[in-house]
């Protein structure tokens, strides 16, 4: 059963020194007050695994957490470039960084091979083009009933997975709308998971019987924390701030900007402060 | 009414699609392309997102391709490994629509690295969806600014697979799509030649030159022996289009 806990707590519990993480949420619900818990307890040497690394890694790796980066696009979408996430590749600030990248279709079914306890997935992809030149993990195998040769990666199956969702109940149960990205495959894929929630709810109530749940047995831990995928949003909570995806280019760009911007708004602050962003939109309608 | 080049490239791209097709959109230029069509003469046209959003109808541009708009106006959204393995790899896409930040001779895209990959010069995005887009959807448009740092003699690294070094390249790999069919610029419409598969100028943008369309590419351009003028954008199109971009200004907190 899934435990409350503090946020503290949670990453305390879930993400140790030299884990491989997913902090999963396609756009949507990215556990960025998760994010920064980690860089305040200063995680070391961690591998970094997302589909699109975004502002949340781009915090991590230019605050020297992460030893390897394992994504699919790494840039602030629709703005420009991750600065932090270039300047370790390109300079090797604050230090090097090493990557495995693969394309979306890639990881989606990575995820989903870990959730399956398969040690490697499957599917048509990667023809003609120069990543399997640069990362020997992309492979191919020969279909035994077509001769069809298809490409093949191996399965991820991280340490630990950290994702923000809408609601749990009181029995740990969570539940995730909207955008659900591949949160449900990384939490049954890794060997440990963290949830926060916008809200915490006795009951669910009436709901699609096709709703995405992850039932409480298989999660290790859900903490409180509203407003915790601020910049990004929570689907009926409240909107993806566009406005701060466009700023971040500007406060990335140079390391100083960037190391100021950290410890103002992760070193010296907690949890407590994405609270401002989780007033529901429907209680803002009123 | 007057129009700036990147208007003109966006509305000829719209012109394109179709209200029978099923588009695979990708974030900026593509997707105000694919919107345009869709609120001028494409209504019926289906949009998909790599979020997993199924026949969306935004009233304003996602900055990302995850915008909780997209989702609002979707008939429904699947998962990420199912918009993939189901919809992409099902073959059930009919126009992927790409831009890219280098491109060459054959329409092979590089959004990947300048320069050596493991020491770049500059680390771009990467490919996310872009590579099995190319090779899964039924065909694939293309639209990017023309520039001699754009259009390129040799790319440092293929991320999306066009038409490799020449016709018959993507039959060999085993892909039965047919790969980029159209480049749109802001000067000129591009088509793979029917004999070659290299690109060449099919049409020109009002006022643009043949001079004005080779300063702006790294490679020997061909043109086609019936090349054509692209007809202006309509009052229409452009006001549409202004719309749509004031929309989104006002949506995103950015000053019009």
């Amino acid at each position: 059963m899934a435990k409350f806990v503090s946020l503290q707590e949670g990453i305390e519990e879930v993400l140790r020194d030299g884990d491989s993480v997913s902090m999963e949420g396609f756009t949507h619900l990215i556990p960025h007050a998760a994010g920064h818990e980690a860089i305040r307890q200063g995680r070391k040497r961690l591998t970094l695994i997302r589909m699109t690394p975004d502002l949340i890694y781009d915090q991590l790796i230019g605050t020297g957490c992460a030893e390897k980066l394992i994504f699919s696009w790494g840039g602030n979408p629709g703005v420009g470039s991750l600065h932090r996430l270039r300047d370790a590749i390109e300079n090797g600030w604050p230090h090097r960084l090493e990557i495995e990248e693969h394309s979306h279709a890639a990881m989606a079914n990575a995820y989903e091979a870990g959730a399956a306890n398969l040690p490697f997935a499957v599917f048509r992809g990667y023809k003609g083009v120069d990543l399997p030149k640069v990362n020997p993990n992309i492979r191919s195998v020969t279909c035994p009933y077509t001769g069809e040769v298809l490409a093949t990666v191996p399965a991820l199956r991280p340490d630990a997975a950290v994702i923000h969702a809408l609601r749990a109940d009181r029995e740990g149960n969570v539940l995730l709308e909207g955008i659900v990205g591949v949160q449900k495959e990384a939490v049954l894929a890794a060997k440990r998971s963290l949830v926060t929630v916008e809200e915490i709810v006795e009951d669910f109530g009436p709901r699609n019987a096709n709703a995405v749940i992850l039932p409480s047995w298989a999660v290790t831990a859900i903490a409180h924390v509203p407003g915790g995928a601020y910049p990004s949003y929570a689907h009926g909570y409240y909107k993806r701030a566009n406005e701060f995806y466009i700023g971040w280019d500007k406060i990335a760009r140079e390391r100083d900007s960037f190391l100021s911007w950290i410890k103002a708004n992760v070193l010296e602050k907690g949890p407590d402060a994405f609270a401002q962003y989780a007033r529901p939109q429907r209680q803002a309608a009123e | 009414m007057s129009h700036t080049p990147t208007e003109m490239m966006t509305i000829a791209a719209s012109r394109l699609l179709t209200n029978d097709d099923i588009c695979f959109v990708g974030i900026g230029a593509p997707s105000a392309a694919c919107n345009l069509a869709r609120l001028t003469h494409a209504p019926g046209i289906t949009l998909i997102y790599e979020s997993g959003t199924l026949s969306t109808r935004p009233t304003v541009l996602p900055l990302s391709i995850g915008d909780g708009e997209l989702c609002d106006t979707a008939l429904t959204t699947v998962p990420v490994p199912e918009m993939f393995r189901y919809w992409l790899q099902g073959g059930r896409i009919t126009i992927g629509f790409l831009g890219g930040a280098q491109i060459d001779r054959f329409a092979n895209l590089n959004t990947t690295v300048v320069g050596d990959y493991a020491a770049p010069k500059v680390r771009l995005p990467g490919g996310g969806g872009a590579p099995e887009i190319a090779s899964n959807c039924g065909q694939i448009f293309i639209t990017m600014a023309m520039g001699s740092r754009a259009f390129v003699e040799k790319l440092p690294f293929i991320t999306s697979f066009g038409h490799g070094t020449g016709k018959g390249d993507r039959e060999k790999l085993g892909l039965r799509t047919k790969g980029p069919t159209r480049v749109i610029t802001d000067l000129c419409v591009m088509a793979p030649d029917p004999e070659t598969a290299e690109l060449s100028v099919i049409s020109l943008h009002p006022g643009v030159t043949r001079e004005q369309v080779q300063a702006g590419c790294g490679w020997p351009l061909r043109f086609a022996a019936d090349l054509t003028e692209t007809p202006a954008p309509s009052d229409q199109e452009l006001e549409v289009l202004r719309g749509l971009h004031a929309r989104t200004r006002q949506a995103h907190g950015v000053a019009a």
